[in-house]
């Protein structure tokens, strides 16, 4: 049986930001192997991922997808813009989805474009991909966009949308039955991408 | 001698020379006229149309210049037979771009793509190269207007104005002498287009029936191309011969007195 569900990816885009948590467990049948694993991956200069699913499949999708884009970038001098390379992502997720060796990843994709500001695009693993203000992955998920879509707002400042993934985070370790103990978190914006600092008990204290 | 090398495209002649593509040039500078013009609101594509009888039926938009997507179009020279496979292939490349990244092909990508389907011809066996070279005006976010030109061999280059078949050192060179760098309109443009096509035809009076033009535009974000009417060349005609002729009335002038 699959984890993916039991992982938990959380996203916020606003009108200056795009902001993408992800918890760091890493988990086989029962048991916890891992709570320090990075699940955000850098894509470009201004475009982040956070992927979840299969261990294995969510580095090697991931690296995929990265190591092509950065091709373009030196094949062409000039960058894929989040919307390009969220449709890049979701054919590619589309065609091995048809193939004998579909990747079983779900995916939040994080950009800053230069014209449109920041975007933020929801994919599963079926393949789906949505322009979203805001999005989460995972059982976490299902406790988290009510919490998202009361506090959300477009001119939220990025301490305002860190404050709401906290909120999420604190929801996420008193209802949710799995233990997520860490949370990740990286914002986008003009100047390029930032760790923020993680989310956890000791940091909600 | 030559003809050892002559048969096949992939052999190379003692001097290094690739005959069958330089047989492909020669070709195009028999075929009909094309040329482009970058102004700094839009850009523009002009070729000379050499089937006019008047029985043949109107079956095409438009005979040498074709749309390639919503923000590119192209004008040949050479072998049509051989130009209808090359646009096919643009317009498969751009369709292909656009499904994988769910935006229009940057100009300069589909003329590099096309030129590797163009180099390849020159090199793998018992393939003739194709006898066309092509015009390219188009639009992208990164570099906005762009012209573009590519020849049998699978050369490519960006122009601010050139030309291809027919004649067409002579307009270059007259295109040279005339374009003005980054203050060229497209109305302007279009009155340069006639007055290089005229030189280089070789006709007494150019008519709207032997000319084509299309334009490239932006507006509200949207690429807006267009071919022109007959009527609207027309005009653009009789406006060069009244310019011509008042040059010419001038010349006179201080001549007489």
């Amino acid at each position: 049986m699959s984890n993916i569900n039991l992982q938990c990816l959380l996203g916020i885009q606003c009108n200056d930001f795009v902001m993408i948590a992800a918890d760091q467990s890493n988990s086989h049948s029962i048991m916890i192997m891992k709570d320090d694993e990075e699940k955000i991956y850098k894509i470009s200069d201004r475009l982040v991922m956070g992927v979840i699913g299969d261990s294995g499949d969510t580095n090697q999708f991931a690296e995929y997808i990265a190591k092509n884009i950065q091709l373009y970038k030196m094949r062409n001098g000039y960058e894929l813009g989040p919307s390009a390379a969220a449709s890049f992502t979701r054919r590619n997720l589309a065609e091995y989805l048809r193939s004998s060796t579909p990747y079983f990843v779900n995916v939040l994709m994080g950009g800053y474009d230069k014209e449109n500001g920041p975007e933020l695009y929801f994919m599963d693993y079926l393949a789906s991909s949505v322009k979203v203000p805001f999005a989460a992955h995972g059982y976490g998920g299902y406790l988290s966009l009510s919490i998202m879509d009361r506090y959300h707002k477009k001119d939220a400042t990025e301490t305002e949308a860190y404050d709401i993934l906290k909120k999420c985070v604190q929801e996420v370790h008193k209802r949710l039955f799995v233990s997520l103990p860490n949370f990740q978190v990286t914002v986008v914006n003009r100047d390029g991408i930032k760790v923020l600092p993680t989310i956890n008990s000791a940091s909600l204290q | 001698m030559a003809r050892r090398y002559d048969t096949r495209t992939t052999i190379f002649s003692p001097e290094g020379r690739l005959y069958q593509v330089e047989y492909a040039m020669e070709a195009i500078s028999h075929a009909g006229t094309s040329l482009g013009i970058l102004a700094t609101d839009g850009i523009l594509l002009a070729a000379e149309r050499r089937n006019t009888n008047k029985l043949l039926d109107e079956v095409f938009f438009s005979e040498k210049i074709y749309k390639l997507n919503d923000d590119m179009v192209c004008s040949v020279a050479g072998i049509t037979s051989d130009a209808n496979v090359l646009t096919n292939e643009l317009r498969l490349i751009a369709q292909r771009y656009l499904l994988q990244y769910g935006e229009s092909i940057p100009c300069e990508q589909l003329v590099s793509w096309l030129c590797d389907v163009k180099q390849a011809y020159t090199q793998y066996g018992g393939k003739r190269p194709f006898g066309v070279s092509i015009l390219y005006m188009g639009w992208d976010k990164h570099y906005g207007y762009q012209l573009y030109q590519s020849d049998p061999s699978g050369n490519y280059g960006g122009w601010k104005a050139t030309c291809i078949g027919n004649n067409s050192a002579a307009a270059v060179s007259s295109l040279k002498q005339e374009y003005k760098e980054n203050e060229t309109t497209l109305a302007e443009a279009q009155a340069l287009a006639i007055k290089v096509l005229s030189k280089t035809l070789d006709m007494t009076k150019l008519t709207p029936e032997k000319v084509e033009m299309a334009t490239l535009t932006r507006k509200d974000n949207k690429t807006i191309i267009r071919i022109l009417t007959n009527t609207e060349v027309e005009k653009l005609i009789a406006e060069f011969e009244k310019t011509e002729a008042e040059a010419e009335a001038a010349k006179k002038q201080p001549a007489k007195s």
